[in-house]
């Protein structure tokens, strides 16, 4: 390995029309971290155009440095540019880490870049470690989540991670001091591929799974549209957002945004609460990592109950109409006393 | 329309997953008994491969890096209506991470010469990387586009492309050759009709090894791949299954209690 050689850890910084995708500061937090434990610097890689005003949030929320591409060709995301860009950095500069979003963008421009670099790449990382040596150790769900591997990749450098959108924390955003450096940018004549036509944008509403505190999820076990929306009431009760497995999705029940899993979501919200969802690893992947799991299953054998804190072994629909009125209850009664006291 | 490669990998039945156990000696995974399938968003790329064909011409051809016993998979995708189908098999390549694959398979490309669209799925179900389009791509010098969604053929030798990202659409304007990963949402997968299974069987599978492809050893195979198994586990989970029993009406006060005790709504 080279001279340059450091061990720092940097965190490719995605956004889109200007805004920060949140894995972005999710990874700094995870960086930061990493960083701490081998004393080395944080590195957010900014690239765009009119993208400096990011850059100290990305320093507030755990980047020693930012180094910024900023190029009215690179305004939109197009993968060659960006490959390029990230290639001359990365070579110039020999971060010993090298984490990415596994978004849209993320899992496109990772592996070209890792490619070119011709290092090791994990895909989908729900957990990063060291060790002893200091080597990053990757863990990855295969097999639809049955399995976890742990991925080192000790002979080539960068070690380079895609990570799941919700598998790391944020740190909270404080004040702090970070260097940001403008980035010369250099793009060469050739083909840079496909060109866009257009970008569409469906707006979605509502409070996103990834940041609710409470989730309920629902699976196929909740049986119809309607009973669905005691789900919803339910989570509105906590004030969460409402999750799904794969097979309400599918059913129109709810939306693909919804779904929890492999191929949805990473959630870890302080509580969970699972209606009619048998636990297959799919899903189990996205939930697993939530603070307090409760479970109503009418299948006393369920395997979900193998991943959760609280088993409620009963038919839900049992189950949820007294929950919800119980909670109304007790949630008015909160109320009314803060009232006469405020009186 | 010249050609069309379709990259197809051969990966375990999922409905039999729970059949895998690991060797606790080896620390590989048990997978006897277990059924290939086609992957299947594979399925979707050879079939946007055939509608191509259909309204271009060209030909359709499969490529696949696997262990011998995949002819099985390869002749279904035959069946579904490829032309022929070139499959990748030699113990140097046993051990190949995403890197090292995306070499073989470029190189598979290379032999096969002439085309103007590599299709893949976005994602293996077993190996799950999304990593193979991107860096086929890279090792071919050729651009290339993950999450389409839609494919249209424009004039004579460009693609209008439609790639779904969060929240939304990007449309882009491609030449070729190009490299393309498609998602489910791009297509719904024929049927294979009889008559496919039965033509399917005089259907030519040219079978290559490293000697036909010439890969710099160094880069293939356990001692070509960068990242490493560094361990495997079957997951366990720890956790605090307490079972709240009773009549309904204990087991809600319960439940009550304990959503009290996660701190999430105050009291
Ligand atoms: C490549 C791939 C990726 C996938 N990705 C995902 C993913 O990201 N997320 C995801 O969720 N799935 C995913 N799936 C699908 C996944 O394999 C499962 O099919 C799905 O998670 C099962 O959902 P479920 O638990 O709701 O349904 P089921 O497995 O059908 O379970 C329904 C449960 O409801 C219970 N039930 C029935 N009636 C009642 C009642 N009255 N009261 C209480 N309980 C009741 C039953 O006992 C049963 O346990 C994926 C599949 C594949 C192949
Ligand atoms: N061994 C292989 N042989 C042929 N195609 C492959 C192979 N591995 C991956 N692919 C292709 O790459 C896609 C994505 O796979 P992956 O990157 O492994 O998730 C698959 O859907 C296939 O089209």
């Amino acid at each position: 390995m080279d001279e340059k050689r450091n061990r720092d850890v940097w965190v490719f910084a995605e956004q889109r029309n200007g805004e920060l995708h949140d894995v972005s500061l999710e990874l700094l937090g995870k960086a930061r971290d990493l960083a701490d434990k081998t004393g080395s610097k944080v590195i957010a890689v900014l690239i765009g155009y009119h993208v400096r005003k990011l850059a100290q949030t990305l320093v507030n929320h755990g980047a020693d440095v930012v180094f910024v591409a900023d190029d009215t060709r690179l305004e939109n995301y197009r993968l060659l540019p960006y490959t390029h860009v990230f290639e001359s950095l990365i070579k110039e500069h020999g971060p010993d880490v090298v984490l990415i979003g596994a978004t849209a963008m993320g899992v496109e421009l990772a592996p070209r870049v890792a490619a070119r670099i011709r290092t090791g790449l994990s895909a989908h990382c729900i957990d990063l470690k060291l060790d002893e040596n200091g080597n990053l150790l990757q863990v990855v769900p295969g097999w639809g989540g049955g399995v976890v591997a742990t991925i080192a990749c000790p002979d080539h450098r960068p070690q380079m991670s895609t990570v799941m959108p919700g598998a790391m924390k944020a740190l909270p955003e404080e004040e702090r001091e970070g260097r940001i450096e403008e980035m010369y940018v250099d793009l060469p004549d050739s083909n840079m591929g496909p060109e866009i036509l257009g970008i569409e944008r469906v707006v979605a509403g509502e409070q996103p799974l990834e940041k609710a505190e409470v989730v309920v999820a629902g699976g196929w076990g909740v049986g119809s549209e309607e009973n669905w929306s005691l789900l919803e009431e339910l989570a509105r009760l906590l004030g969460g957002a409402v999750g799904a497995t794969r097979p309400p999705v599918d059913e129109g029940w709810a939306r693909e945004g919804q779904m929890v899993g492999q191929s949805g979501k990473t959630i870890r919200p302080t509580l969970y609460i699972g209606v009619g969802i048998s636990g297959v690893m799919h899903h189990v992947v996205g939930m697993d990592q939530s603070k307090n799991i409760i479970s109503i299953n009418s299948n006393p054998d369920a395997d979900i109950f193998e991943a959760s804190d609280v088993i409620v072994a009963e038919d839900f629909m049992k189950i949820l109409p007294p929950l919800i009125r119980e909670l109304k209850s007790r949630v008015k009664s909160w109320r009314s006393i803060n009232i006469s006291e405020e009186k | 329309m010249n050609r069309i490669i379709v990259c197809v990998k051969p990966v375990p039945d999922p409905k039999h997953w729970d059949k895998v156990s690991m060797d606790p000696e080896t620390k590989t995974l048990k997978r006897e008994g277990i059924p290939n399938i086609m992957n299947p968003l594979d399925k979707h790329a050879l079939e946007a491969a055939l509608a191509l064909r259909e309204s271009h011409g060209g030909e359709v051809v499969l490529l696949s890096m696997a262990p011998p016993f995949a002819k099985t998979t390869i002749r279904e995708g035959l069946a579904m209506g490829a032309d022929r189908a070139v499959l990748l098999s030699d113990r140097v390549f046993a051990g190949s991470d995403s890197l090292a694959t995306a070499e073989i398979l470029a190189a598979g490309c290379r032999w096969i010469g002439g085309f103007d669209i590599v299709l893949c799925g976005n994602l293996s179900i077993d190996g799950s990387t999304a990593q193979i389009c991107s860096q086929l791509a890279e090792m071919l010098d050729l651009p290339n586009v993950m999450h389409v969604t839609g494919m249209e053929e424009s004039g004579e030798d460009n693609l209008i492309i439609t790639q779904k990202i969060e929240n939304g659409y990007v449309k882009l304007f491609s030449g070729f050759p190009v490299v393309l990963s498609v998602r489910k949402e791009v297509n719904k997968p024929r049927y294979i009709p009889f008559t496919g299974i039965l033509a399917a069987e005089s259907k030519e599978i040219t079978m290559l090894s490293n000697k036909d492809l010439c890969v710099d050893p160094e880069r293939i195979g356990l001692k070509g791949s960068p990242t490493k198994m560094a361990g495997l586990e079957v997951r366990k989970f720890e956790r605090k299954k307490e079972k709240l029993e009773g009549t309904v009406d204990d087991i809600v006060e319960k439940l009550v209690e304990r959503i009290y005790q996660c701190g999430v709504i105050e009291c």
